[in-house]
């Protein structure tokens, strides 16, 4: 039920007085609303649930966990 | 697809396997929160790969399962009324009453719709004026901003024939029913992280103070949730009892402020039933006052509803990490996922269906 998918957002636009989006899900286009997170940008990746945006995903922060990992990673790796 | 394929990688998933075997001494039960987690640990088989040493358990984070019998039992008395279009959630439809399902009050000819999301109920409501529209507006945090949206947009639009069945539940207040029971087993938690999305993580650090239990946001994806279990497992071997991020591409201490905002201008706290625990204070939202003209209980006199559980289902003891599916002497037996006699049997998140899915030898023991 919590299901959140990040998703790309490809379009803003308003309808009824709401601002939403267009956003691509690895090829499967869904319509969100941006009404809580105002300051979303074409291009920014957004987590979508039941048809909100309910956080705009955190490039740098993905990045940094990511890093961590690929290092724990190579680690392993070079134990014999 | 990005922010969820690099987080599936098998080296990666390995290595944290690998930190966590070489962190853990002692045994330690830790719960996930969230029905979605439960899914995700089994379906990956990532509960099969852990050490002997820790034991999961799985949480009561499944709306669809904690949703008390009595409110289906109040959308279904709504659902049949001729006047009436029910909207609501697709996996609430199959979830069995005392007596049937939404499924078949729609097979019965009544007019039961399934929406992706609330807003999409308000914009039936304005296409069939003469009839009364009624969203099924279940879920935890990480939902309600969208269904007060649907409330707030009718209000704002003045659509007079749109109506909600509110049946909101919380989690910082079952994680503590959870830690105040006598009978309580649980050491650690993983934090549903899309709640966290929402409501930050500042409800924590009081809780793992009080109960000194370590409690950390977490993810979804493989990597997420070992990542979680990692960090959760150094604490518990530590004696620190600290409430921390593991999710922090999709989570701020503070949350959303302003999905925060709106759910506090439509909803106010209450007194929420859990199916299968019984009533636990101020754990779930109910309509403000300000926003009572669109309460489907009232509107609709079915606030008079009670019912009785099956006297089969353990669902209560499941929800809080006291029992396992295969222990119930109904699993795979008289409830399977045709014939489910609980929620958690049916609930794409609910742990008996987890275990039915993945799990089958453990119905024939």
């Amino acid at each position: 039920m919590c299901l959140g998918i990040p998703g790309k957002i490809t379009e803003i636009y308003e309808k009824d007085s709401l601002k939403m989006a267009k956003v691509d899900f690895g090829g499967i286009a869904k319509e969100a609303c941006l009404a809580y997170t105002p300051e979303a940008e074409v291009g920014q990746y957004a987590l979508i649930h039941v048809g909100f945006a309910i956080t705009l995903m955190d490039e740098e922060e993905a990045q940094e966990t990511l890093k961590l990992l690929n290092e724990m990673a190579d680690l392993e790796n070079e134990i014999p | 697809m990005k922010y969820l394929d690099e987080y599936r990688d098998p080296a990666k998933v390995k290595a944290l396997l690998n930190e966590i075997e070489s962190a853990v001494t002692k045994n330690w039960v830790i719960m996930e929160i969230c029905g979605g987690q439960t899914h995700a640990f089994l379906h990956n088989g990532l509960d099969a790969m852990l050490p002997a040493q820790i034991e999961l358990v799985h949480g009561p984070g499944c709306p669809v399962c904690v949703t008390p019998l009595e409110q289906i039992d109040r959308a279904i008395a709504i659902a049949s009324r001729p006047d009436v279009i029910f909207t609501s959630y697709g996996d609430m439809l199959r979830v069995p009453g005392s007596s049937k399902d939404l499924f078949a009050v729609r097979a019965q000819g009544s007019n039961v719709r399934i929406v992706y999301s609330p807003l999409e109920a308000v914009q039936i409501a304005e296409a069939n004026p003469d009839k009364q529209i009624v969203f099924f507006a279940i879920g935890f945090e990480t939902t309600a901003p969208a269904n007060a949206m649907a409330v707030l947009q009718a209000k704002n639009k003045n659509i007079k024939n749109f109506s909600v069945l509110v049946s909101h539940v919380r989690v910082p207040p079952a994680m503590e029913a959870i830690l105040s029971s006598k009978s309580n087993r649980v050491q650690g938690f993983l934090a549903a992280g899309h709640v966290c999305a929402v409501m930050g993580f500042h409800e924590y650090p009081p809780l793992a103070e009080k109960y000194n239990v370590p409690i950390v946001v977490t993810g979804f994806e493989p990597i997420d949730l070992l990542n979680g279990l990692l960090a959760t497992v150094k604490q518990l071997e530590a004696g620190e009892a600290v409430a921390e991020n593991q999710y922090q591409r999709a989570v701020k201490f503070e949350g959303n402020e302003s999905a925060q905002k709106t759910i506090r201008n439509v909803f106010q706290s209450t007194d929420r039933k859990w199916r299968g625990i019984g009533v636990i204070p101020q754990s779930g939202w109910g309509l403000s006052p300000e926003f009572q003209e669109f309460d489907a209980e009232k509107r609709f006199d079915v606030e008079n509803i009670f019912t009785q559980e099956s006297s089969l289902c353990i669902a209560g003891e499941i929800l809080q990490g006291l029992k396992k599916p295969p222990q119930c002497p109904a699993f795979g037996k008289q409830c399977t996922q045709q014939t489910p006699l609980g929620a958690p049997m049916v609930s794409a998140e609910g742990a008996c269906a987890a275990y039915y899915r993945y799990h089958r030898e453990a119905i024939h023991g």
